[in-house]
């Protein structure tokens, strides 16, 4: 249930404005890979590339290759809901829809697309993925109250129990702790090291520790000046990244000496 | 240990500060005074209470500035003037309803609700203020022709604002098309609607025939005023919609059309139901329009599709001006306010069913 995520000579305009530069990296089913970096770099505009989200914004394109086990996202006559379907996203703020119930928040991927599905099987994922979000002993008692009433913390979980719900391959997640507080970044965290047994998990975080903690490899994204494309300058094992990098401003900027 | 038991000085921050009652003082004074002086000039309650309030801004202002001091005063006139602004704001609202249901309130009898004004003549109205019966002769067809001709107004107007309305927030990039739009939206807006009732009366001429009313004319040309203000109200709650909910469905791998039917225009309903409901109450009081597109009706017509049709402004606006005995106008007059009452009935109501409408769809907070 999880594929490998092959990005070739990637390159990212905002209409003529070029974003992110020549990206080359390969992202490893059944793994974590944290994207780290500077504001503005580019690594959350180059996250959504992945999964053809970048294109949703006016005059947003790309060039290059996106290969998911050999398939490229970006052929021509490529349908982008059908790569959102299997590429699922989490976001920077929990964004649970508010006119839904905590059920049907879960649920929304299925519903949205009006697929029919019984009440039972309907039972069934729910728990599934709440549980898969460490969020079914929280919940469970009230699943038919808003999902606009949880915690922070919940409402992230919550928007990751939606997003394993139409079981994709891969799921992206952008900065998805950096609205939470640090007991509900350990549970998400936490939830990260359990997805990668299913699914291929990348994530974008401004938080070194947290990319040391949670990934098997790590790419850093830097910018030469601003209104210059982001580029990636090192992509490797998150322990050489942090330990033995082999780049100058890497390093300068995982011991904090830089920005 | 004898500080503990020493009683507290004042605080140096404390100023000298007015009691409670100088402030029902100041008014008993100036009402006084407000009195006195319109009494010079041949008294009368209006002169008195302008005077009065005169008298209490700058008796109180003036009381504060010598006791309080300057900021105290200044913050005393502000709050004055910003009551007066509130009471000279609210009182024609409520004078308006009062005349209204006190001059309408009288002629609301079963008789003006079920019955038409078919049949009745000037002869009928003499003899009932000869013989003081209750006033013949209703509203039934000009209360039917109403909420017809709003209905198909409505049926008209919301599906083209609405789905103009989302063009404009969901799928447009700012081209030329969506400019052209929000510009001509604009520019209706400003309409005279006589303007409007003459174009749909001109357009429904060209292609059945010259002198073609029926309440349906009417429905468009209504339909005409509404929808810029369906399109404005329905574009703004869209545009309220956080991005983050569009691309939450997007990142689910829901289509864009199923992600505004069911995520989007959801969150914006309450907001979209009350727009739609300011855009009825604005055309359900219009007269200029319909007289030109509907002509006027004195039995029931249940066909907006033929004949000519009344509607509470037009009836209204005919029993003043040709009231029908020449010579005893009041039971015209008193049709024409009991018909007036049961217009801002319907407005209220309307009102009502749209809070009721936000409030079923609004987003759930807690239960």
């Amino acid at each position: 249930m999880s594929k490998r995520i092959d990005v070739k000579d990637l390159n990212v305009y905002y209409s003529k404005f070029l974003a992110v530069e020549d990206v080359n990296v390969t992202i490893e089913a059944r793994s974590v890979t944290a994207f780290i970096g500077p504001s503005g770099c580019g690594k959350s505009t180059f996250l959504r590339t992945l999964n053809r989200m970048h294109e949703v914004i006016p005059g947003a394109r790309v060039e290059g290759e996106v290969l998911l086990d050999g398939d490229d996202l970006y052929d021509d006559g490529v349908d982008p809901v059908h790569v959102r379907s299997q590429i699922g996203m989490v976001f920077q703020r929990p964004n649970p829809f508010p006119t839904m119930s905590i059920r049907d928040n879960v649920l929304a991927g299925v519903k949205l697309n009006s697929k029919r599905i019984s009440k039972s099987d309907a039972d069934a994922l729910v728990e599934k993925s709440l549980r898969g979000a460490n969020l079914w002993n929280e919940v469970k008692d009230r699943l038919a109250r808003p999902g606009s009433g949880l915690s922070g913390g919940q409402q992230q979980r919550l928007c990751i129990a939606r997003a394993i719900a139409v079981s994709p391959e891969v799921i992206l997640m952008d900065e998805p702790c950096s609205a939470l507080d640090p007991i509900s970044t350990l549970a998400i965290e936490d939830l990260i090291n359990e997805l990668k047994n299913d699914y291929t998990v990348a994530i974008v975080t401004h938080n070194m520790q947290q990319a040391a903690r949670v990934s098997d490899k790590t790419a850093f994204f830097n910018i030469a000046a601003t209104g210059k494309p982001g580029k990636l300058i090192e992509f490797g094992p998150t322990t050489d990244i942090f330990n033995n990098p082999k780049e100058k401003s890497t390093e300068d900027y995982v011991s904090g000496r830089f920005g | 240990m004898s500080n503990a038991t020493m009683t507290r000085r004042p605080s140096q921050f404390t100023k000298n500060k007015l009691p409670k009652w100088s402030i029902w003082a100041v008014l008993a004074g100036a009402l006084i005074l407000g009195a006195a002086v319109s009494a010079l000039l041949g008294f009368s309650p209006i002169t008195m209470a302008i005077f009065a309030a005169v008298f209490f801004v700058v008796g109180g202002t003036g009381v504060s500035a010598a006791v309080e001091g300057g900021r105290k005063a200044r913050d005393r006139l502000a709050t004055y003037l910003v009551y007066g602004a509130f009471i000279v704001a609210v009182l024609p609202l409520i004078s308006v309803i009062w005349t209204v249901l006190e001059r309408g309130m009288p002629g609301l009898t079963y008789n003006f609700l079920f019955r038409s004004m078919n049949g009745l003549t000037g002869a009928i109205d003499n003899q009932t203020v000869i013989d003081g019966t209750p006033v013949l002769g209703g509203a039934y067809h000009a209360i039917l022709g109403t909420l017809q001709i709003t209905l198909w107004a409505t049926i008209i107007s919301v599906p083209v604002g609405l789905l103009a309305a989302i063009y404009l927030v969901e799928y447009s990039t700012g081209g030329p098309l969506s400019r052209a739009i929000t510009f001509f939206v604009d520019v209706m807006t400003g309409i005279p609607s006589i303007v409007a009732g003459l174009f749909a009366a001109a357009l429904f001429g060209l292609i059945f025939g010259p002198g073609t009313r029926t309440g349906f004319v009417a429905a468009a040309a209504l339909s005409v005023l509404m929808i810029p203000v369906v399109v404005r109200a329905t574009e703004e709650m869209l545009k309220i919609v956080p991005n983050e909910l569009r691309e939450a469905s997007f990142a689910l791998g829901v289509r864009k059309w199923r992600t505004i039917t069911k995520v989007v225009i959801p969150t914006a309903i309450s907001g979209i139901a009350s727009g739609v409901t300011l855009a009825i109450a604005r055309v359900i009081g219009e007269t200029a329009p319909i007289l030109v597109t509907a002509g006027f009706a004195r039995g029931i017509n249940l066909d907006v599709f033929s004949g000519w049709m009344s509607t509470l402004p037009t009836y209204i606006y005919y029993q003043i001006i040709t009231p029908t005995s020449p010579t005893s106008t009041d039971p015209s007059t008193q049709r024409a306010w009991a018909a007036a009452l049961i217009l801002i009935i319907l407005v209220m109501l309307l009102n009502l069913v749209a809070r009721l409408i936000a409030r079923m769809f609004a987003p759930k907070t807690s239960r």
